[in-house]
Order: structure tokens, then C-alpha cells, then sequence
């Protein structure tokens, strides 16, 4: 299966993302919703395809992305070099196809390209590689690195006088390693409001803790902070901290406005996402195995038939 | 006794930044060791502290260095090719970003510090790392050529900076060339290749087997990578026997290096001398260089040994 769903869907696709882009913010979010079921799907049948690549983390952060690149960002994906334009890094550099996904649909490079994802020769890597694919701003992929790059862009871009914001996704396993650490100590003294911190909190790592007795979480495993303040943290450090519902894009919009009008106080914002990790699917929802595992034949139709296009998505033909 | 490397490195990078707002320093608490703190005063805008934390360093450097600005890093070179490894390889080497690091107290001299902080294994580390420039300058005059080369090139680079000074092999007219290797004494019996420092008594060294009766000639290596390899084995050809001098491991370092080429393509023995398998310790320069077979002497006698061996 899925070699022929993304070719087949990728009329589709580009029709869902244009009417996106043309839709006003005010107009509510169901093309969002659309987008986002449409990327999970991609990510669900690239991974089919390929044999081998990151499920959950996709997946969780998919809103995230989705509002990201179609409300969020100011980017021209016809100018993936646009000196202004704002900057987007994968800190998590393992969900890769989750923004690769998104990319397609927003008209980076064509959806069908998905398909090459892992494969010899390909553009898309298995994290993402900067010097081999036009729109990406960093390379990513050993944990913890992301967001120290990204206070060396948003410094950058602010000693060039440029307007432009700089978003870092992190996972929460992810802050786990120190390197993070030391850039969050640093950015409040350089000012850094240009500088936003997105951390996915699917509540999942690799591996991580067992569950204590009787201990309840939205995983299959221990929380990665659990037992710490990880909003603390950061505001300790100087930061400020808006907590969301990562899946909700109400609350996704309201906190990335919030960051940009809030940028000129000179204090970066971490929003921590609060969302679960294999998200939008039945059988991959808060199970620590789906971190990196591929879809059988039957769970890839289950899939399809729960990712399909919703009706109210106006105007774009069933695939 | 000529200007100490990590002065040079900070004077010029002040000159530099006279004429060019895009040169900035990066540092982790180490300028007053480094010598970056000269240039913290001239240029208060262009100097960025980030405190103790070397691997946020490389990584916010690569960041800045996307928006055309040219970084250098200032901390010991031990920081870099150990702690902050990871950070050059992903964030700098594998993207080619144009971060130049200055890496202070490489070599055995690392002002008392023993061996957590004598780095014994820069070169083997760096040179693994496919794009990764790497300088090791001899003197004053070349450590401000490769400075200045350095910033005007874009793509990582590593400069191994010496602590102490040292004597001085070129004028102020040296101009450097990547990839050139520099003979600097001709010889018919022996080749001695070396690099960084350690150049200036490995020529001393040559000049003792001189008297001797044994003629050796002695081959500077600035550039360990990229390095003209057909100019070392066309070197290596002309004589019976190779010897590589360095303050570093023995292990995969400039010896390494040297008896790679020559193996490739002019097979003959090549001998390593440098610092065999074992850690650095505190002592005095003097004591170290001797413990390891580095003074001019001590170069002259293992030599001596190897060729009435032959």
C-alpha cells in the first residue's frame, strides 16, 4: 500500500493548501483540521512506503506545524531564501516527515516527493538537511542542538534589523539533554523576544520510566517531567511561559500572535504544547511504541478510513 | 621570542573587525586566558559572552553565521574537539557553516592545567571530520596570516593556538596558502615533517643532526587539511626515511596523516614521535616536552637511533 496514495492525493493536496493560504485567520480553522488529517495520513503512508521513520512525534506536533505554516509564519515557500522572512527549526529533528508533510502541502516541493523520503539520493533525509532542501533552517537531528542555533538566527536577525521571529520545536524528552539548558540560561541576557520556544509535550520519550503503581498518565509511560516544574524552568531562567493545547488551533493562534506582538519586550516566550504523542489515530494514540514503528497492512487501512477527508473541508474532493 | 599565538590571533581579529562589522567573537568565559578579552575591549558590540557552555556556543555561533556574519570561537581546544564534538559536527562541519574556532592552549602546553585539559587528540578528531579546515600555525607572523585567511574564507575552520611563545621561522611577509606544505630545510638522509609549535624545534633538531653527519630536512605542515598529500610524497620520496614530529598522540594525528600518503604512494618507514598513548600531566613545559621526546635534543637522539639502526 501507499505508493499510490500521495500521487493520487496530491491534487487534492495542493487545492487543500491553497485555500488555506487564502483563507483570513478570522474565518475559523476547519482547513486547518483538514490540512492536519491530511498530513497525518501522509505521514502514516510515506512511513508505509519507506519501511522505516518516526510516527508519533509526527504526529503529535502535526497542529503545531500545520498552524505554523499556514497562519503562523511569514514565509514565501517560492522564496525559501527571503531575508525577512521568519524562521522555522526542527529541534526534534526525528519528526522530520511531519514537517516535510507539511511543507509539501504548503508548496515547498511537490507531495509526491514524500515518496522518496529515507530512499538514496533523497532531498528528504530522515532528519532534516538544511543544504539538501531549499526552506529548512537548520539541520537537525542529535537532540538539544536546536535551540541554541536558533538564538544565533534570531540574534542574527535582529543585528540586521530584519522583523523577522524565530520558532524552535523541541520535544519534551528532548529537554531533557543540557545543551538546552545552556541557551535558555543565555537567551533572556541577550534580550532575545524574537525567540520563541515551541515544546511539544506529547508526555512520551523513546523509552523513558515505567509507570509507577497505580500511577495514571495520558502514555503508556512515564511522563518525561514528571516530578518537575518544567514551566518553573523556564520562568526561572526569565522566560515567559504560555501553556497550550497543542491540538487546539484556537489556542495555537492566540499564543503565536501572543509571541510576536510580545516580542519587543525583550523576553522569550516558551509555549509549552500540551498534546499526545501518535495523535488523530485510534490505535497509535499515547503508545510509547508508535515513537518509530510502520503501520501494518490493516492499520494503514484503519488509517485511511480515519484520517479521511472530513466533509466539511468545502470545496476539496475526496481523494 | 615571538608574540604568543592566542595575543596574535586576538590583535588581528581586532584589526579585522576595524574594517569589518561582520567578524564577531563568541566566548565561553575563557578570554582572559584566550586573549579574547583584547578584543572585548576594542569591539564591546562584536564580543557575545555565553558563559560557560561551550556546546550552546558552537550552536548559537552556526545560527548567527546564516545572516553573513563570521564568528570566531574563543575557548581551549580540548572544549572543542571533546565537550562541544557533537555541536561542530551536526551544527557546523555538516552544514559547512562559517564558524572559525580559535581554539586556545592546543598542544602539551596548556599552562599547567594536566591532563584534563592538555588535548592530545585535536588533530586525529578534527581531521575525521569531512570539511573541516584545520591551521596549526608555527609562529606570530602565520598565526595572523591564517587568522586572516580564516575570516575572509567561508566554511568551519579550526586554528590551533599556542599559549606560550615561540621562536619565530617566518617574517612578516609570509603569506598563507591552504593545502601548501613549507620545507624549510633541505635534507638527503632524513625528513623530518612537522606542525604547529613544535616546527621551530623539530628545524633545531635538524640543525643538531647536522653536525652529526646526518642530513635532514625538515617539512612544515600549517595547513593538516586539506594538505597538498603529492607535495609530501614527492618530499618523502627523495629521502630513505620519514620521521613526524608533533605535540599530539601518535595515534592518527599528523604521523597518522604523513604515513597515510606515504604508504598510498611511497612506501618507505615512517617513524612517529609525539606523545605515546598516555595522557598529559601538570609540570612545566620544559618537563613535558622532554618527558615526550619533543626538545630538540631528545628529537635529534631518536633520529640518530633510527638511522644507525637502518
Amino acid at each position: 500500500m501507499g505508493a499510490d496514495r500521495p500521487l493520487a492525493a496530491a491534487d487534492a493536496e495542493r487545492r487543500l493548501a491553497d485555500a488555506a493560504t487564502e483563507t483570513d485567520a478570522a474565518t475559523g480553522t476547519a482547513d486547518l483540521e483538514a490540512l492536519a488529517r491530511r498530513g497525518r495520513l501522509l505521514v502514516m503512508e510515506t512511513v508505509a512506503h519507506s519501511g522505516a521513520g518516526h510516527v508519533g512525534g509526527p504526529l503529535s506536533a502535526m497542529d503545531l506545524l500545520v498552524a505554523l505554516y499556514f497562519r503562523v509564519l511569514r514565509i514565501r515557500p517560492d522564496e525559501p531564501g527571503w531575508p525577512e522572512r521568519d524562521r522555522f527549526i526542527l529541534s526534534k529533528g526525528h519528526s522530520s516527515l511531519g514537517l516535510y508533510a507539511v511543507m509539501a502541502m504548503r508548496g515547498y516541493f511537490p507531495v509526491e516527493e514524500l515518496l522518496t523520503f529515507d530512499t538514496g539520493g533523497s532531498r528528504l533525509q530522515g532528519h532534516p538537511d538544511m543544504l539538501l532542501l531549499p526552506g529548512l533552517d537548520a539541520s537537525t537531528g542529535s537532540l538539544g542542538q536546536g535551540l541554541a542555533i536558533g538564538l544565533g538566527v534570531a540574534m542574527g536577525t535582529r543585528r540586521r534589523g530584519l522583523p523577522s521571529h524565530t520558532f524552535v520545536m523541541l520535544g519534551d524528552g528532548e529537554v531533557q539533554e543540557g545543551q538546552v539548558w545552556e541557551t535558555v540560561h543565555v537567551a533572556p541576557r541577550y534580550g532575545a523576544g524574537n525567540l520563541t520556544a515551541i515544546v511539544d509535550r506529547n508526555g512520551l520519550q523513546q523509552y523513558g520510566w515505567a509507570l509507577e503503581p497505580g500511577e495514571e498518565h495520558r502514555g503508556s509511560r512515564r511522563d518525561p517531567w514528571a516530578g518537575a516544574d518544567l514551566r518553573g524552568a523556564f520562568e526561572a531562567f526569565g522566560w515567559r511561559v504560555l501553556e497550550i493545547d497543542g491540538h487546539d488551533f484556537g489556542e495555537i493562534l492566540a499564543a503565536c500572535d501572543d509571541v510576536r506582538s510580545g516580542s519587543e519586550g525583550g523576553v522569550p516566550t516558551a509555549i509549552l504544547a500540551r498534546t499526545v504523542k501518535g495523535r488523530g489515530l485510534s490505535f497509535t494514540e499515547g503508545r510509547a511504541e508508535w515513537h518509530a514503528r510502520v503501520a501494518t497492512t490493516a492499520e494503514a487501512e484503519v488509517a485511511r478510513l480515519e484520517l479521511a477527508p472530513a466533509p466539511a473541508a468545502a470545496g476539496v474532493d475526496s481523494p | 621570542m615571538t608574540k604568543p599565538q592566542r595575543d596574535v590571533w586576538a590583535d588581528t581579529l581586532i584589526e579585522l573587525a576595524n574594517e569589518n562589522p561582520n567578524v564577531l567573537v563568541f566566548d565561553a568565559d575563557l578570554a582572559s586566558s584566550t586573549k579574547a578579552d583584547k578584543f572585548a575591549n576594542a569591539h564591546p558590540s562584536q564580543f557575545l559572552e555565553m558563559g560557560i557552555a561551550e556546546q550552546g556556543m558552537v550552536g548559537t555561533a552556526a545560527g548567527i553565521s546564516m545572516l553573513g556574519y563570521v564568528p570566531w570561537l574563543s575557548s581551549f581546544g580540548i572544549f572543542f574537539s571533546n565537550r562541544a564534538l557533537d555541536q561542530v559536527r551536526m551544527a557546523v562541519a555538516q552544514t559547512h557553516a562559517n564558524v572559525k574556532i580559535g581554539a586556545a592552549y592546543t598542544g602539551l602546553m596548556a599552562g599547567l592545567s594536566g591532563k584534563t585539559h592538555i588535548d592530545i587528540s585535536d588533530i586525529a578528531t578534527m581531521r575525521a571530520m569531512p570539511g573541516m579546515t584545520i591551521l596549526s600555525p608555527v609562529d606570530a607572523a602565520e598565526t595572523a596570516a591564517m587568522t586572516r585567511w580564516a575570516t575572509a574564507t567561508p566554511g568551519p575552520v579550526y586554528l590551533r593556538l599556542a599559549r606560550e611563545g615561540g621562536p619565530d621561522v617566518f617574517g612578516p611577509e609570509y603569506v598563507f596558502e591552504p593545502r601548501r606544505v613549507v620545507p624549510l630545510r633541505e635534507g638527503t638522509d632524513v625528513l623530518l615533517v612537522s606542525t604547529g609549535q613544535q616546527t621551530a624545534r623539530t628545524l633545531a633538531a635538524a640543525e643538531l643532526l647536522g653536525r652529526e653527519g646526518i642530513s635532514a630536512g625538515v617539512l612544515h605542515v600549517p595547513s593538516i587539511k586539506p594538505v597538498d598529500e603529492l607535495a609530501i610524497s614527492a618530499a618523502a620520496a627523495a629521502v630513505p626515511l620519514v620521521v613526524t614530529v608533533e605535540e599530539h598522540t601518535v595515534i592518527g594525528g599528523l604521523g597518522g596523516l604523513v604515513a597515510e600518503i606515504v604508504t598510498a604512494h611511497e612506501p618507505r618507514p615512517v617513524i612517529r614521535i609525539g606523545i605515546e598513548d598516555t595522557w598529559g600531566e601538570s609540570a612545566p613545559n620544559a618537563w613535558l616536552l622532554e618527558r615526550h621526546g619533543l626538545t630538540p635534543e631528545r628529537i635529534a637522539e631518536r633520529v640518530r637511533r633510527v638511522w644507525n639502526a637502518e
